[in-house]
């Protein structure tokens, strides 16, 4: 519809002055409120601005930086972590051209690029050959991409399933022992990367879980809708810190003498198991978005009910759902700075013991700021994201 | 049809949830039973009890060896106790006694995992055998010692409450304070010490009471009272959220008992004697003038416990199921104790505590190591 709209004459386009007068002072209520507005943005930008620039003392954040980022994964193996990177960075740039729709695909590239390139700048020595590396493959993967017949397409969504068991292997290592690729316990992953490790896993595993019982709850089949029902009701009837305390506190004591769980890992489980009850629900609510007649239409095709469900019904309620999806992750993502308080030292785990180094004391605001900001980084990307695919997707345009 | 349902399914959650809450009560008595039951057995058959339960003489070390490395609950959020440097090393004095047990076990100091308890799970790790050692600046107290399941070693920081200041203020005694205003939480025992410790001084003073730390802090901060009162190191990491950290000093004033120090499990006493002889080699090493500088240089020294200290006389690291040189280890990678305490709390420290009670008895403090021989 929008499109289908006149736009305005030349002469009250393009003109700062018109535009102001129309939208900030077309009434002089209007024109007080832009006036209060603008001295208030004025007065604690101002504030912050100072702040940032002149008072902060960033030496933490750049001491730390690696700290904050990869937790106390050992320097020697760091370019375990860069490979991975860069392989993902392959991979994007090629997802970008091939899916991509020619000038966002284009724009969006040029400014990964870019802001590779920038950070290959602002780092130091060692990290800038990776960064300048990352940015050439990016560019390499999209330049390949273009005019992908349909073979190239399974190979990168074949990547896109082997990257995530290679990223992890990579990480780990085998060997106790040494040799090529030694052990690397998740006690010493943190920071950033643990935070995306727990993000990634959650999301990962708890979607097809939360479809699933979904479907189970709405299954003829009475035990497993039982099953369903209780498990979201009192998941859902819990807070996650009491999941996350359970996992680590209580179930060392439920376990045999000498067997334990990988912390992390449980970490992990329990905000997968915590995430998929309330993405079953919202998937019940997209399948009951669906109107009656596609079931009737499926069933009259001669589907039988898995096709149905995964040909029809599905496609369309996770399409409709898309907005509240990508809510829910967004959330999960900053769930997971819960784990911090149970001992893992997660984005806000390890913010807290950045905290306690004796040459950085004081510098509360400074940490805090900035790992704020990753967040809202990350969490806006995500946004970004979701809507760009809605787009794509069509969702609420037809 | 469906109506019918609810109630049936309204009963079951309650039933679900009222079994899960007999599920979670039941557990702490059973994870408080077992160390108790572990005890007794290895009297009766000790060579079973090594491959059924974590408890039983020997079976720590046993099992410690056998992974390669010591597992340290440790703390990872104490400035000059437990933290992570830029490096991402555990620092701090809790976290140096695991780097000296570490030394006596295996030689070798960096053969230990710290894995960050929080204060709530410490004892949950501790008892179900995920840490080895507990090393977080805990306090020694009779539940602690008994029903949790655990056995501390020895006192290797004496905390109490303390007195910070402003340094400009020119206070570094108690009697400067004399007709001040001091900052305190109210209805806790702060509270009673303070007023007991000026009566018995003769000191007096206008207490600022508040409901909570943070008031009691934030107080303290906008200047309304001129001293501030808390355990010393909680005092510590409270300096670090003021305004200008360096520009607050801590008195060398000591008002209470908080013995803090590491913790290991019931029930294996060979374990607690090499955890509780680790600190009692870093105490002597200091009073016997042996560093990690000069401790190489010591195989000639008149004194002969220096000489049995270092294994170069007698056989006690084959008494504690160790090696001979095991101190001469603690004390080479890791220094002794004056070392520890100065890396993390000495004068060059921003975390700097005066040494008070955890001075050498020879120097008026509480630090006493039994003769070895």
């Amino acid at each position: 519809m929008s499109e289908m709209t006149l736009k305005p004459p030349l002469a009250e386009r393009r003109s700062l002055l018109g535009w102001l007068r129309k939208n900030l002072f077309n009434s002089w209520g209007n024109a007080i409120l832009t006036v209060a507005a603008g001295w208030l943005t004025f007065v604690t930008l101002r504030g912050l601005l100072q702040w940032v620039f002149t008072e902060a003392d960033w030496a933490v954040i750049v001491t730390n930086l690696r700290l904050i980022l990869l937790g106390q994964y050992p320097i020697a193996e760091v370019w375990r972590i860069w490979v991975s990177m860069a392989l993902l960075a392959f991979l994007i740039g090629n997802s970008l051209s091939i899916w991509g729709k020619g000038k966002t695909s284009t724009r969006f590239t040029v400014l990964l690029v870019a802001v590779l390139l920038a950070l290959a700048f602002a780092v130091g020595e060692s990290s800038r050959l990776w960064l300048l590396g990352m940015a050439a493959l990016l560019a390499a993967g999209w330049w390949l991409g273009r005019g992908a017949g349909k073979a190239m397409r399974n190979v990168v969504g074949i990547g896109w399933v082997v990257w995530p068991p290679i990223f992890i292997l990579l990480l780990r290592g085998f060997s106790a022992q040494g040799g090529v690729l030694p052990l690397v316990g998740t006690n010493l992953w943190g920071g950033l990367m643990l935070t995306f490790m727990l993000t990634i896993v959650g999301i990962v595993f708890s979607f097809p879980i939360g479809v699933l019982l979904a479907l189970g709850r709405q299954s003829n089949l009475t035990i497993v809708r039982w099953f369903c029902v209780t498990f979201i009701e009192v998941v859902r009837g819990v807070p996650l810190i009491t999941i996350l305390f359970m996992a680590q506190l209580m179930l060392p004591l439920f376990l045999p003498a000498g067997l334990t769980i990988d912390r992390v890992l449980r970490a992990m489980v329990g905000i997968t198991l915590f995430s998929a009850a309330y993405l079953a629900e919202n998937v019940r609510g997209g399948l009951q978005a669906i109107p009656k007649g596609q079931y009737e239409a499926a069933y009259a095709l001669g589907l039988s009910n898995p096709l149905s469900m995964g040909l029809i019904i599905l496609p369309q309620a996770l399409r409709l759902i898309i907005p509240i999806l990508v809510g829910q992750f967004i959330a999960l993502f900053k769930d997971t700075a819960l784990v911090a308080i149970v001992g893992l030292f997660d984005l806000v785990g390890i913010a807290r013991t950045v905290l306690a180094q004796p040459a950085f004391l004081g510098t509360h605001r400074e940490v805090y700021a900035f790992i704020s900001l990753l967040y809202w980084v990350f969490s806006y990307a995500m946004s970004y994201v979701s809507i760009r695919l809605e787009d794509s997707l069509g969702v609420g345009k037809r | 049809m469906t109506k019918k349902l609810y109630p049936i399914f309204g009963l079951l959650l309650a039933t679900a949830v009222l079994l899960a809450a007999c599920g979670g009560g039941a557990a702490p008595a059973a994870g408080n039973g077992e160390p108790a039951a572990a005890t007794e057995a290895p009297a009766a058959a000790p060579a079973e009890v090594v491959f059924t339960t974590p408890s039983g003489y020997g079976v720590t070390l046993e099992a410690v060896r056998a992974r390669g490395h010591l597992i340290c609950g440790a703390n990872s959020q104490v400035p000059g106790f437990g933290y992570v440097d830029a490096d991402g090393n555990f620092s701090g004095v809790d976290v140096d006694y695991c780097r000296a047990l570490a030394a006596a076990v295996f030689g070798d100091a960096n053969a230990v995992e710290f894995r960050p308890v929080t204060a709530a799970e410490r004892f949950t790790a501790l008892q179900s055998g995920e840490i080895d050692v507990l090393s977080r600046n805990t306090t020694w107290s009779t539940l602690r010692d008994t029903e949790l399941g655990g056995n501390f070693v020895h006192t290797t920081f004496y905390d109490g409450q303390g007195l910070m200041v402003r340094e400009d203020s020119g206070i570094t005694t108690l009697e400067d304070l004399d007709g001040g205003t001091i900052c305190v939480q109210t209805g806790t025992t702060t509270e009673l010490n303070l007023a007991d410790v000026f009566a018995a001084a003769g000191v007096s003073y206008t207490p600022a009471v508040f409901e909570d730390a943070d008031g009691t802090f934030a107080a303290y901060a906008e200047e309304r009272c001129d001293a501030v009162t808390t355990d010393k190191s909680g005092l510590i990491s409270r300096r670090t959220v003021l305004a200008d950290p360096n520009a607050h000093i801590i008195l060398d004033v000591t008002m209470s008992k908080e013995p803090l120090g590491p913790m290991v499990r019931h029930g294996d006493d060979q374990w607690f004697d090499i955890a509780q002889w680790t600190v009692f080699a870093l105490i002597s090493a200091e009073e016997f003038g042996i560093t990690s500088a000069n401790v190489a240089s010591m195989s000639g020294s008149a004194n002969p416990e220096v000489l049995r200290l270092l294994g170069h006389e007698g056989e006690l690291g084959a008494a504690l199921g160790l090696s001979s040189d095991w101190a001469y280890n603690i004390i080479s990678q890791v220094g002794n104790y004056e070392e520890v305490y100065n890396r993390s709390l000495g004068p060059d420290t921003p975390t700097y505590i005066p040494r008070g009670l955890n001075s050498l008895y020879t120097e008026g403090g509480l630090l006493y190591a039994p003769p070895f021989r």
